[in-house]
């Protein structure tokens, strides 16, 4: 059932229920670089992370340069007695498609190309909306949609399984890497490091609003009061 | 004042999934949106036994197939030979290549089969209203959560052995019919891990124990 009656906040912003235990705590004020765990189940529910929106820019930035570089080159390539061939993560999954199993590429397009294109373009306007004095609304829209993108974005897994793919064919041929094998395994750092460097919480509690007027002036503020 | 562990729902309160925003409905509601981030409010994740029982069903009808059916096909001069995962672990164990061996034995065979009955364990012991072993069973769910994308591997590396292995008429690979509901399985316990609200690990002990936090 849809509701379009808003909730009432709970003043203090620092109040906040385990999100794996629902025990309710308040958060301490933590340095930047610490982080803060539920005493009952053990979760963390908040690391302030130093200096989030600007490293997460400088990782997001080339995480871009790095995936585009990774899907426009060849990943893998063999030769056998003259013969070559060679194949792109998107050649992969076309082959699969071609091949009548459909389903399993669309999966494949969308774990190894699709999620992590959302995973960082969203990522990228998150930052740069998060940049400004107030950030606007479109900023929690995209980041309520973020984890999504993560969950699904497995570049990680699926250098795993050109490793072993690698090694399999080598018994029969020789294996050429292609360049985009060692842009992705970059690019697998560059986004574990994007997601660690992101602070979620900073940016909501800077946020505007669904419920225009709702917004308490909170801790949250501090941020943006020494600009004007 | 109430001895139990003061949690949200006991106290009223919603914490937003999305933003983490704790909020209270308004008077006379008894739901209502997050005036943060806009998301719907809920205590608990929607029918999340249920939801997550039929993913988990799912999965397992769709382990079997996975297992007897064949994911690759290969053919050469000397004829066509198809191989299920377990043959395909058996085929890649050599001196050299058993680590690789190893990796897939752990993540197409046993994280799928491990995933379904952590899940069914920690639903069955949740809705019996459990009150012991919460901490290890809340590191299960992490566990699980956290593992399960791993099964994808072997997806990738059929995807991609029969993406290169293209040499008509001297051999080529091709995917077979296996491979569709082994991907099943690894996106249904991936949904099922999903539906699952970890906050109902602790639902019966918050009614009963006295804080301790």
């Amino acid at each position: 059932m849809s509701s379009h009656v808003y909730n009432q906040p709970f003043a203090d912003s620092m109040v906040v229920a385990c999100p794996h235990c629902d025990l309710l705590q308040r958060l301490p004020e933590l340095a930047p670089g610490a982080s803060a765990r539920c005493p009952r189940c053990n979760k963390e529910l908040w690391r302030h992370r130093e200096d989030s929106l600007n490293r997460t820019l400088a990782l997001t930035l080339g995480a871009a340069v790095l995936y585009v570089v990774a899907n426009s080159v060849p990943m893998l390539g063999l030769t056998i007695v003259g013969r070559q061939a060679s194949t792109t993560v998107i050649g992969g999954a076309e082959h699969l498609w071609n091949e009548g199993s459909q389903a399993v590429a669309a999966l494949v397009l969308l774990t190894a190309v699709i999620a992590p294109a959302l995973q960082i373009g969203f990522m990228l306007a998150i930052v740069l909306g998060a940049l400004r004095e107030r950030p606007p609304k479109w900023v929690g829209t995209l980041l309520r949609h973020h984890p999504t993108t993560r969950t699904w974005s497995m570049i990680e897994v699926m250098m795993l399984g050109v490793l072993v793919a690698l090694i399999k064919i080598a018994d029969y041929a020789t294996v050429v890497p292609g360049i985009a094998l060692f842009v992705l395994w970059a690019l697998v750092f560059l986004l574990a490091g994007m997601q660690t460097s992101f602070d979620s919480r900073e940016v909501w509690e800077r946020i505007q609003w669904a419920q225009a007027g709702a917004r308490p002036g909170s801790a949250g503020d501090r941020v943006t009061e020494e600009t004007s | 004042m109430s001895p139990a562990a003061p949690t949200a729902m006991r106290q009223g309160l919603h914490s937003c999934e999305t933003c983490g925003l704790l909020s209270r409905p308004a008077p006379g509601e008894a739901e209502g949106r997050c005036p943060r981030c806009d998301e719907e409010l809920v205590f608990r994740k929607p029918a999340s036994f249920q939801r997550t029982w039929a993913f988990l069903i799912a999965a397992a009808v769709c382990y079997i197939p996975a297992n007897i059916l064949p994911v690759l096909t290969t053919t050469t001069a000397a004829g066509a030979e198809s191989d299920t995962i377990l043959q395909g672990v058996v085929l890649l164990w050599s001196p050299t290549g058993w680590p690789l061996s190893l990796i897939v034995l752990f993540a197409s065979i046993m994280i799928p089969s491990a995933k379904i009955l952590a899940l069914a364990y920690l639903l069955i012991t949740a809705q019996r209203g459990s009150i012991t072993n919460n901490e290890q069973r809340i590191r299960l769910y992490r566990m699980v959560d956290f593992i399960g994308r791993w099964s994808m591997v072997d997806v990738f590396v059929d995807t991609f052995t029969a993406a290169l292995i293209q040499l008509q008429p001297l051999m080529s690979v091709e995917p077979g019919p296996g491979l569709f509901f082994f991907a099943a399985v690894v996106v249904l316990t991936m949904l099922a891990a999903e539906s699952f609200d970890p906050r109902l690990i602790w639902d019966a002990m918050s009614l009963q124990e006295v804080r301790h936090a």
